[in-house]
């Protein structure tokens, strides 16, 4: 190996570092409100950008019907329990987000001709169509769980991982997709060749962990999600709703997951179920920051990134053996340093 | 009740004996399969549904056993040392198995230490090591795997089709479930299920529980290894697709849907799944249009409701259709039997415990600074003091939960303090929790008999085959002699979980008291209790004392020790501030300052 072939494969390893490192904190800011380990973390990655590929081929993309499906069940549940409880107050909100704005989605889908949109809008609408699965998965498996042990819900996780797998394969085939660039730049960087696309995934990796700093520290729902993740009976007492808060870290992590996807689409195939590896991936860097501490976690991922780009080159068909029984010696360590409470279950 | 299961056990068993005679071939096929899948996930009801062990991996040892079959029966350029274990496949099979002990062992040497959630995680990621560790090896065939397999004979006899293989794959399974059930029903099978209540009661019960952890790793992994064995000779070829971890999550859905906590949910849910899984693949294709694994989006919710609706699975429902109502309690003869050999009980007088100079730190924090304490036969003593005073902290010392930073603790005159909780049960000191821990799902003889565990020795191999009736009878019988003296009787084959929180409490007595200590340290056992039920716990403790047990009480209830106490310790921010007889412990004014915040 010589210094050109090391630093492409530190910038490979560092792209798809920044992609893990995104999934590590959203899986470490579900962890730390709900509990869950949220293994369908991954298919939001495959969801957003098989649904951005859709979307510029011209078809409808199965999310879509997801997304419906989704929202009447939730409307016919909800709405049952708010005509069992007499409170009819709610009906407006419950039928203006479950049934509503699916609907308002599946127009601009059906009458704007997405493929003809800039691409800009297209990623927009591939996110309004992903995006609130996430708080909607929350409230139809999660929520009525909310109070099980961790390892019921990792349970519920790896059945709502197959689900969404099963129905990616039906919504967008076993064949793959790639989308256009956002840029066609590209440039010289000393002596290696950097993609417009590259500087895209990083920039925004990094602007969007800055903003959830600013999230976390500076508004008051971001707060309430810290407060909710320090002590969640603590928090309700001080009014804060256990269930918003789930559904807002179902919501952000939706939509990391489905961005993600959005900015590596234009760097790798993505399949159906290609977003499992992935989203394992961003979980060897959660857990090296032990489910809890969001830099360590993100640092752990970059280097999930580095390590699977050299032992790619020096043995790629070993590539997940290394990457995947890296993660025992971790969670060893892991296991070692914290301090387990006997108070489980 | 009992004739009951028999009939339909032998029901069962004789319908599966002429199922081949009358079922068409697809039929049996579908039976072969699923009881090979059901071996695997027989292994998931001791490891998850018992233990409390999440494994997401177990198609990575079913892939194990295949392919060590495959190769040793295939490859022709063996070395000579290994040549021979190819010449048949059962010699296969013990090379499977030995190279699977040696996996699992260290997996779990590895990873079953993990605390929680780690674990399944960790099973995760060795369940896709080793699948692409299987695709991966060219020796193995890569992604398109080995073929060419020879069929199996078993006493010169060639299983080659499925009607034949059906029978050596059912009566492998009954083997199976024969070994399951004897283990589960034994001493090691209670400390097995002790694994559930928190390592912490079951280690004060003096189960190794590491060792337990790793027994059920093993027999699950070996369980899975036979099933693999059996796959590569009904199929003839083996590639990586069903070793991967989308199958292994497919056997733990099997266990938990059938109800894992039931050797027969292991064959239910198994069957479930195969017959549903055949049925979707059928249906689900046609109706969609395109082909692919659709089974899965019906798997996935179908667990997501289970879990939400049906936590126990199948298993205990289908029980529940089929059991007549006349009464669900069994009432059961009590076991009798000859007396198990009691430690001598020490002098009168002796000095059981004494604790010296003990200092407790957790960090910069002193829990417990320079305390001294003793307690001899026949006498209560008492720790009170307000919250947070370090009473726990002093209990855990003594208990071996959490050792002293400095000092010396004695029992019966020798140093205990560096020794876990386990080794210190041995020697007879016996305890209790507060907060009550119980298998609330076992019945309170079996509760009990946990307690009685460091007084058997009959270990695993004779579990599994039965052999160790004679210490079974004698354990429990022990266990029924203590649930008596603690006036239980009436009990002895409830659910532990359906009695009041008393009853749990002297329940708790009756298990310390199981294992043969002279000294019982019990941790607030008034708490939560009524006026009677203080009373009558009062009573049983005094009874105790005027055998010659030595009791440490931690308790918070004044009124209480006061009544019972010979003589009482006090404890304010981890020193001791009082000791002596209870009414003079009462007038002393450092006393009435910690408790009351002064007398103004």
């Amino acid at each position: 190996m010589d210094l050109q072939i090391a630093l492409l494969l530190g910038q490979d390893g560092i792209t798809n570092g920044a992609i893990y490192a995104l999934l590590a904190l959203a899986l470490v800011l579900i962890f730390a409100v709900t509990r869950v380990i949220y293994i369908p973390q991954g298919e939001f990655v495959a969801f957003g950008a098989l649904t951005l590929a859709s979307l510029q081929a011209g078809k409808t993309p199965g999310t879509l019907w997801l997304l419906l499906g989704a929202g009447i069940a939730i409307a016919l549940i909800d709405g049952a329990l708010a005509l069992h409880a007499g409170a009819l107050r709610r009906m407006p909100r419950i039928l203006l987000w479950n049934l509503g704005y699916p609907l308002v989605v599946a127009a601009v889908v059906f009458f704007a001709k997405p493929a003809g949109l800039p691409m800009l809008a297209q990623i927009l609408l591939s996110l309004a169509l992903v995006v609130p699965l996430g708080p909607m998965i929350y409230r139809l498996a999660y929520q009525p769980l909310a109070e099980a042990s961790v390892l019921v819900l990792l349970i519920v996780s790896v059945a709502v991982h197959l689900t969404l797998v099963g129905l990616g394969l039906l919504f967008f085939g076993a064949e793959g997709s790639r989308t256009p660039a956002f840029s066609d730049a590209s440039f010289e960087l000393g002596s290696i060749h950097v993609t417009g696309q590259t500087l895209w995934v990083l920039v925004s990796s990094v602007l969007l962990i800055v903003a959830l700093y600013f999230f976390f520290d500076r508004t008051l729902y971001g707060k309430a999600l810290r407060a909710t993740a320090i002590n969640r009976v603590g928090a309700r007492l001080m009014g804060i709703s256990t269930v918003m808060a789930g559904k807002l870290s179902f919501l952000l992590a939706a939509l990391i997951g489905a961005f993600s996807g959005i900015l590596i689409a234009p760097i790798t195939t993505i399949y159906y179920d290609t977003g499992f590896l992935i989203g394992l991936k961003g979980f060897v860097g959660a857990i090296v920051g032990g489910l809890a501490s969001y830099p360590i976690a993100a640092a752990g991922a970059i280097l999930v990134g580095l390590l699977e780009s050299y032992s790619s080159f020096w043995a790629s068909a070993f590539k997940e053996v290394i990457v995947f029984t890296l993660i025992i010696p971790v969670l060893v360590w892991r296991s070692l340093t914290t301090h387990h409470v006997e108070e489980e279950e | 009740m009992m004739r009951r299961q028999t009939v339909i056990l032998a029901g069962f068993l004789g319908l599966l004996a002429l199922g081949p005679v009358f079922l068409p071939e697809f039929y049996v096929t579908l039976l072969n399969y699923i009881g090979l899948y059901a071996i695997v996930a027989l292994g998931l009801v001791l490891l998850t549904g018992v233990g409390g062990l999440t494994s997401f991996g177990q198609a990575a040892f079913v892939g194990l056993g295949a392919y060590t079959t495959a190769y040793l029966t295939t490859a022709s350029d063996l070395p000579s040392w290994l040549a021979i274990f190819g010449a048949s496949p059962w010699l296969a099979l013990l090379v499977g198995l030995a190279l699977t002990a040696v996996v699992a062992l260290v997996l779990g040497a590895l990873t079953l230490h993990l605390s929680g959630h780690y674990l399944p995680l960790g099973t995760i990621a060795w369940g896709i090591s080793l699948y692409f560790l299987f695709g991966n090896i060219e020796q193995l065939g890569g992604h398109t795997g080995i073929t060419g397999i020879p069929s199996l004979s078993v006493f010169g006899l060639e299983v080659k089709f499925g009607r034949e293989f059906y029978y050596l794959i059912w009566a492998l399974l009954m083997l199976a479930v024969w070994l399951t059930q004897n283990l589960l029903d034994s001493r090691e099978g209670r400390a097995i299920s002790a694994l559930k209540g928190g390592s912490l009661m079951a280690e004060a019960m003096g189960v190794d529980t590491a060792r337990s952890k790793t027994v059920i790793f093993l027999i699950a992994a070996l369980f899975a290894c036979l099933s693999g064995w059996l796959y590569a000779h009904l199929q003839r070829f083996v590639n990586p697709t069903p070793f991967g971890l989308h199958i292994g999550i497919e056997y733990l859905f099997m266990a938990v849907l059938g109800g894992a906590a039931h050797v027969w949910g292991a064959l239910l849910g198994a069957g479930v799944i195969t017959i549903l899984k055949q049925w979707l693949q059928d249906l689900l294709p046609k109706l969609f249009g395109s082909s692919g694994n659709f089974e899965m989006i019906v798997f996935g919710l179908m667990m997501v409701l289970m879990l939400q609706r049906a936590r126990d699975g199948l298993w205990p429902i289908l029980v529940r259709l089929v059991a007549s109502n006349d009464g669900n309690a069994q009432v059961a003869a009590v076991p009798q039997a000859e007396p198990m050999p009691k430690k001598p009980l020490p002098q009168p007088g002796t000095r059981l415990l004494e604790v010296k100079d003990v200092v407790k730190k957790f960090g910069g924090l002193v829990a417990s600074n320079n305390m001294n304490l003793w307690v001899q036969t026949g006498e209560v003593l008492a720790l009170i003091g307000p919250n947070g005073a370090g009473k726990s902290t002093m209990f855990n010392c003594i208990s071996g939960v959490a050792p002293a930073t400095s000092g010396e603790i004695l029992f019966l005159g020798e140093r205990v303090e560096k020794l876990n909780s386990r080794e210190i049960a041995r020697r007879g000191m016996s305890r209790t929790f507060q907060h009550v821990r119980l298998l609330p799902n076992m019945s309170v003889l079996e509760n009990v008999a946990i307690g009685a565990h460091l007084r058997g020795s009959k270990g695993v191999v004779a579990a599994l085959l039965h052999l160790e009736r004679a210490e079974e009878r004698r354990l429990m019988a022990e266990a029924a002699r203590q649930i008596e003296r603690v006036g239980l009787k009436e009990h002895m084959f409830d659910q532990a979980g359906s009695l009041a929180l008393g009853q749990q409490r002297i329940l708790e007595i009756a298990r310390a008291l199981a294992a043969d200590p002279c000294l019982l340290l019990l941790d607030e056992p008034a708490a939560g209790l009524r006026y009677l039920e203080k009373q009558a716990l009062a009573e049983l403790l005094r009874r105790l004392r005027a055998e010659g047990m030595g009791i440490l009480l931690v308790e918070h209830d004044v009124e209480f020790v006061m009544g019972l106490a010979d003589r009482v310790v006090v404890m304010e921010f981890g020193e001791k501030i009082a000791e002596g007889l209870p009414e003079d412990v009462r007038q002393n004014p450092a006393v009435l300052e910690a408790y009351l915040g002064g007398v103004a």
